[in-house]
């Protein structure tokens, strides 16, 4: 089986306390920590167990920077056979359908069986892989937590609200976004990386795609970020301060009046 | 004039909640906009919630066909592209549906997409001004959505006042038969239900709810100790049962439990919608984090700066010396 894992380069949610920059308009990227988007690994986790099953290949894609050949080479010390950096000024400020064109002209190159993508990523979006899908006309699955590999067709699991679990027939090749906790992604190592760090990675641009670069980018994207801000909730909480004895004074005195002892 | 679509899900012929939010999302959108429902299923279901609709949408187009017994959203999405002007907009949930039809859906139907939209602030030109959040609610953006070719919208269900039914006063329009062609390279086999576990956490008038900030399988045992002064249950959110460190039944948020406790204490919890989506009426919610900007400040009633690793054992012998 041939599986691509679409992955992306995100700012690391535990790592990070999120600052605006001076002018406002994004955020301070100085000293974000980056890593690979948490559904990603699952996705790459999966296709590398499949194929161990199966037989096969996995390759990992991304759509980014020169930075972004980090992931790629993390997912390939995980184990995946090979990386694709696609890469050019022209895909800066892509919106979503722009990410998708831009990962269909590559996969439209290779024979693929199966494509995995992240259930969602640093924007919450959860866009790329139905577009991808959609855009080749191939079958598709999200919040997939479950797969089971057989001939021609795979069933596949949905994960749906309160935890149910839909099942499904699915033919390939098709396109799956894969949910958290459909396995244990492995643990990269050091050394792990080492061996991977003079790997060659291809870098693909716009031109190398046959893309025209008016579709992609800021000049293709029809959603727009314009800015970040920092929404103003009304109070919020009462934040307790004070010596973590007083804390604990106060918390108790409130949970006694709220029912919580 | 603008149009907009909304897509009424619906569970044993009853519309779930977000159907009277739509309404307010639409004004929100475009004070002047039409405005139709869209119930897409099958049997006496569709009847039952397009009649219920029609006290909310003054128009409401029904879709009934067998092929639609379990909303499978590639075969839905085939007859939606046939039925819903392509320079509409057309608003859906941001559930495990809409996340399922929508992304594809737009690319059928050449429209922008615009993914979880939380408020909107009207239309300037042909550019709809909306707001979302990254990073897990972190930071809030402004998106621009260019809608003079359609757009489809995923609004986070919640974030927008629902309105009251009136009477019945809506038109039903049958389009049953323009479905089309709705072969599917996947098909529906089946439901499984989610286990259930050894503990009812919905039966327990306060939770001691543990996050990713419990940093360790073996810190869980602090949480408990906290919870059995409190006379009460540990709770979660999804990454601690992804890596296997309590069950499943333990989960909190729409791939998990809804509870309705009296307490939350939400230990090491960033407060993603999709947790707090399963914290319902109205608890008192105590947070401990060591991140002063935790989205989940902003949603508690009381904040804790501090390592629950520290405060809770704490609090906990605190508590047991009282
Ligand atoms: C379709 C879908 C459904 C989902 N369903 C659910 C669901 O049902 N339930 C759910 O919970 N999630 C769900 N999620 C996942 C959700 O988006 C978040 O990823 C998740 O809720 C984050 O969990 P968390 O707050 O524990 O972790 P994080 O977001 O990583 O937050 C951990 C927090 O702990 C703090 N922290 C770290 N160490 C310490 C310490 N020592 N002391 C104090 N604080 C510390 C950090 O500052 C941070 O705020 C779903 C996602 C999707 C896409
Ligand atoms: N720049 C990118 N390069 C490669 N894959 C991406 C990129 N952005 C998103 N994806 C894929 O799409 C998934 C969902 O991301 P999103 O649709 O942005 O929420 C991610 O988990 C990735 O698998």
């Amino acid at each position: 089986m041939e599986i691509l894992v679409c992955v992306k380069r995100v700012p690391d949610t535990a790592e990070n306390e999120f600052e605006l920059n001076s002018a406002g308009n994004d955020l301070d990227r100085d000293d974000l920590v980056y890593s690979v988007n948490e559904w990603d690994n699952y996705a790459v986790e999966e296709a590398i167990q499949i194929v161990d099953n199966v037989g096969g290949n996995v390759t990992v894609i991304t759509v980014g920077d020169d930075e972004s050949e980090e992931v790629l080479r993390r997912e390939m010390a995980m184990g995946a056979n090979d990386g694709i950096l696609l890469s050019d000024d022209a895909f800066e400020a892509s919106d979503g359908k722009g990410i998708a064109t831009i990962l269909k002209a590559e996969i439209e190159k290779g024979n693929y069986d199966l494509i995995m993508t992240g259930a969602q990523a640093d924007e919450g979006a959860g866009q790329v892989g139905g577009m991808v899908a959609a855009m080749l006309d191939m079958p598709y699955a999200s919040l997939v937590n479950k797969i089971e590999v057989g001939d021609g067709k795979i069933i596949v699991g949905r994960e749906i609200e309160g935890g149910n679990q839909e099942m499904n027939e699915i033919e390939l090749p098709c396109v799956l976004s894969i949910q958290t906790g459909i396995n244990e992604p492995r643990y990269v190592g050091i050394r792990g990386i080492r061996k991977v760090a003079s790997v060659d990675i291809p870098v693909k641009g716009a031109g190398d795609l046959g893309i025209d670069a008016g579709s992609v980018g800021n000049a293709g994207a029809k959603t727009r970020r314009v800015d970040y801000f920092v929404p103003d909730m009304g109070d919020g909480a009462e934040m307790l301060e004070g010596s973590t004895g007083e804390i604990i004074e106060k918390l108790i005195e409130k949970l006694k009046a709220k029912g919580g002892l | 004039m603008t149009q907009i679509f909304a897509y009424i899900p619906f569970n044993n012929g009853a519309a779930e909640d977000v159907a009277l939010e739509f309404p307010s999302a639409a004004k929100k959108i475009d004070e002047s906009a039409s405005l139709t429902a869209v119930v897409v299923g099958s049997g006496a279901d569709v009847d039952a919630v397009a009649n219920e609709m029609t006290s909310v949408y003054s128009e409401v187009i029904k879709i009934n066909q067998a092929d639609f017994a379990y909303p499978n959203a590639e075969v839905i999405r085939k007859a939606l592209v046939n039925v819903i002007p392509a320079d509409a907009i057309f608003l859906v949930p941001h559930n495990t549906f809409g996340m399922d039809l929508a992304p594809g859906l737009s690319v059928k139907m050449d429209s922008s997409y615009a993914a979880d939209i939380v408020d909107f602030e009207g239309i300037d030109g042909t550019a709809l001004k909306a707001v979302r959040q990254e990073l897990g609610g972190a930071v809030s953006t402004h998106v621009t959505i260019d809608i003079a070719s359609g757009a489809v919208i995923s609004i986070r269900p919640g974030s927008f006042a629902p309105v009251e039914g009136g009477a019945a006063g809506g038109s039903i329009i049958d389009k049953s038969g323009d479905a089309g062609d709705l072969s599917s390279k996947r098909k529906f086999l089946e439901l499984v239900a989610a286990e259930v576990g050894d503990v009812d956490i919905t039966k327990s008038d306060v939770l001691v709810s543990v996050g990713r900030g419990i940093e360790d399988e073996e810190n869980i045992e602090i949480a408990q100790e906290l919870a059995e002064a409190m006379k009460s249950v540990v709770s979660c959110s999804r990454p601690i049962v992804d890596a296997k460190w309590l069950e499943k039944s333990r989960q909190v948020g729409t791939s998990g439990q809804t509870v309705k406790p009296k307490v939350y204490m939400a230990m090491g919890i960033s407060g993603s919608f999709q947790h707090m989506g399963g914290v319902k009426g109205n608890p008192f919610i105590v947070a401990v984090n060591k991140n002063p900007k935790a989205p989940i400040f902003q949603v508690a009633d009381v904040g804790i700066v501090a390592d629950i690793l520290e405060f809770m054992p704490e609090l906990t012998e605190a508590i047991n010396d009282l």
